[in-house]
């Protein structure tokens, strides 16, 4: 296992090198009273204290609209859009992010494989920083076990007071902290250092759920005629926002859209959101999910139960978002605590 | 090749028939008259660029070389479209994609479809599939059902189903016409008097949604075993790769785990029937 050290002061100058190698550089940036990942102009945009930027790291996997095919008007075939090669890196993701990046590359390894995920992925490093206190009382990264750095990343930052000691975990990763004007190497007092850091940890971070991480999906399996759904159904005003901003949700639209001289046009893929009452819908009339009731279990089961069954993980990353986000006020950590009771 | 699964390939309608005031039928060739390869239940994308895609049952069986059949139901913005096109027009084709219906498994046991209205448009590619390999299959039943005479599809074809020695057919409408002179009633009024041996029989079933809840009552008075009980189920398929999640039914997805699923796959499926 290999460590390096970068004192927090020169930050800023790793940012600027980057920049200079050609490298885009993402990272959490303030806008409003919120954050949001976006390009770091300048080294001072980048806010490394942050809570989950309103939209995770999918969008540099899998964009919120992304071309698939060019096609003349009257053509049959299109020409396919290849997706491009920036190099880019993320600096600054928590590892709450960084788990739901894995989470996707999970369900586009399914065959026939997302060949535009893994064009991307292969072109981002991530720079992830350690979280040592929870982000808000919407978190449940402690219960799902994603507050601690897990893999996903090429380096870890972790905060250690002048300094941040850095967990170089690939190859891309050791290609960095080669630049030895800005890491040093860390010797092995610093191992026992993290660990340290990680046990002071469970005193300020605390479960949040009353369910194990591996026993949610088969809590909501017991569960599914209890008032708690109908309750969320009646509050849930299926805007989509609960998946908009899920580091895990994938779904899609596949639309057309054509030049006002109908000669060009664009066949793209969009975000979708099983939240949307036409999300089901046949051309027929016929709506598979018509109840909101039934589309908000639908969402939850295809983050704590489905993926246990295909994949043995969950696809909640604990990260808040959609409680912090959603209109209704409808906590996940209300839901699930809820249910659990009932179910005693 | 980044998005070659979405690129669809060029393909040329051959002939067309106004089957009914909603259904057109279409016989279409792949560029170069290539095979498109399907197994019977399996659907194709049928991709107009500039409008969008639709999911199709295949309607002929793989036997038939060089082309395959559609029935398409004007049901939405793109199925509208292609009820425009006619003989000589191009459109794209993505697919075959899906678990069509388990043809190894079937070889050797007796058969009963059950197909209601449109549903017969999937069944059909079984169907015609098992005629022209008569020998492979045990006895083989077919009932067919839908709202009025005038919606039946396929009649030129029925009329053979009707006369082929190997083949049982009975057919049935809700509501009949002054010149019907068949059954008259719902489909599942035709299970109760077939006789068949349930031990070796796979029911293959297709129709509306409201159509399965029913026949499935039906079937499991006879006995018929769970995992002898096929059903092809509609979903809205928008991208056939498993990906987009319009079709899923619960953690499947009906484009690639389906459209045909055996019950005992989907029975504790809520939603699934």
């Amino acid at each position: 296992m290999k460590y390096s050290l970068i004192e927090k002061l020169k930050i800023s100058e790793l940012v600027v090198w980057l920049k200079n190698k050609q490298y885009k550089v993402v990272g959490p940036k303030a806008k409003e009273n919120q954050f949001v990942y976006g390009d770091l102009d300048s080294p001072d945009e980048l806010k490394l204290e942050h809570k989950p930027p309103v939209l995770a790291l999918k969008k540099y996997y899998l964009p919120q609209e992304e071309n698939l095919l060019n096609f003349s008007f009257g053509e049959t075939k299109g020409k396919e859009v290849d997706v491009s090669n920036n190099f880019t890196v993320v600096f600054g993701a928590h590892t709450c992010d960084i788990a739901g990046v894995i989470c996707l590359e999970n369900a586009c390894d399914i065959e026939p494989k997302d060949n535009n995920f893994f064009e991307r992925n292969k072109n981002i490093l991530i720079i992830g920083i350690e979280c040592l206190k929870p982000c808000d009382e919407y978190a449940t990264c402690v219960t799902m076990g994603t507050h601690n750095p897990k893999g996903g990343y090429d380096l870890m930052l972790t905060d250690i007071g002048n300094q941040y000691l850095v967990h170089v975990n690939s190859q891309e990763g050791l290609n960095v902290v080669a630049n030895d004007k800005i890491f040093v190497d860390a010797d092995s007092e610093y191992i026992s250092k993290v660990n340290r850091i990680r046990t002071d940890k469970t005193n300020v971070f605390n479960k949040q759920l009353n369910v194990a991480e591996n026993e949610i999906g088969v809590l909501l399996g017991r569960t599914v005629k209890s008032p708690v759904w109908d309750d969320i159904g009646k509050r849930c005003l299926s805007c989509g926002n609960c998946t908009n901003v899920c580091p895990t949700c994938y779904c899609f639209d596949v639309r057309d859209e054509v030049n006002l001289a109908v000669t060009e046009g664009r066949r793209y893929r969009v975000w979708d959101s099983c939240q949307l009452k036409e999300f089901a819908e046949v051309a027929g009339g016929e709506n598979f999910r018509k109840d909101r009731k039934k589309r908000q279990q639908h969402r939850l089961f295809r983050k704590f139960k489905y993926p246990i069954e295909k994949y043995n993980r969950n696809f909640c990353v604990g990260c808040g978002r959609c409680s912090r986000t959603c209109m209704a006020k409808i906590s996940l950590i209300e839901t699930i605590n809820s249910l659990a009771k009932e179910s005693i | 090749m980044n998005n070659s699964l979405y690129n669809p390939i060029k393909a040329t309608i051959v002939a067309t028939k106004q089957m009914t005031a909603t259904e057109k039928w279409f016989k279409i060739e792949l560029e170069n008259k290539k095979d498109l390869n399907h197994n019977p239940g399996q659907f194709v994308e049928v991709s107009l660029l500039g409008l969008g895609e639709a999911p199709i049952s295949i309607s002929s069986s793989p036997t038939q070389r060089g082309y395959f059949e559609l029935c398409v139901r004007q049901a939405g913005k793109i199925t509208a479209a292609l009820h425009k096109l006619k003989e000589g027009d191009n459109l794209g084709i993505r697919g075959p994609f899906g678990h069509g219906f388990p043809i190894d498994e079937l070889k050797g046991k007796d058969l009963l479809f059950i197909a209601g209205g449109l549903g017969i448009a999937p069944l059909r590619s079984l169907i015609n599939y098992v005629i022209d390999q008569r020998k492979d299959f045990g006895k083989v039943n077919i009932l067919l059902g839908c709202k009025e005479p005038k919606q039946l599809l396929y009649t030129d074809e029925l009329k053979k189903w009707e006369k082929l020695t190997g083949i049982s057919f009975r057919c049935t409408v809700d509501r009949a016409d002054p010149d019907w002179k068949g059954n008259v009633g719902l489909i599942t009024n035709l299970i109760p008097g077939i006789d068949i041996d349930v031990k070796q029989t796979y029911a293959i079933v297709c129709g509306p949604p409201i159509m399965y809840k029913f026949v499935l009552v039906k079937l499991m008075e006879k006995n018929i075993p769970d995992k002898q009980i096929l059903v092809s189920l509609e979903r809205k398929m928008k991208c056939g790769l498993g990906k987009c999640g319009h079709c899923q039914i619960n953690g499947l997805y009906c484009c690639q785990d389906g459209p045909v699923f055996s019950y005992d796959k989907i029975k504790k499926v809520e939603g699934a029937i």
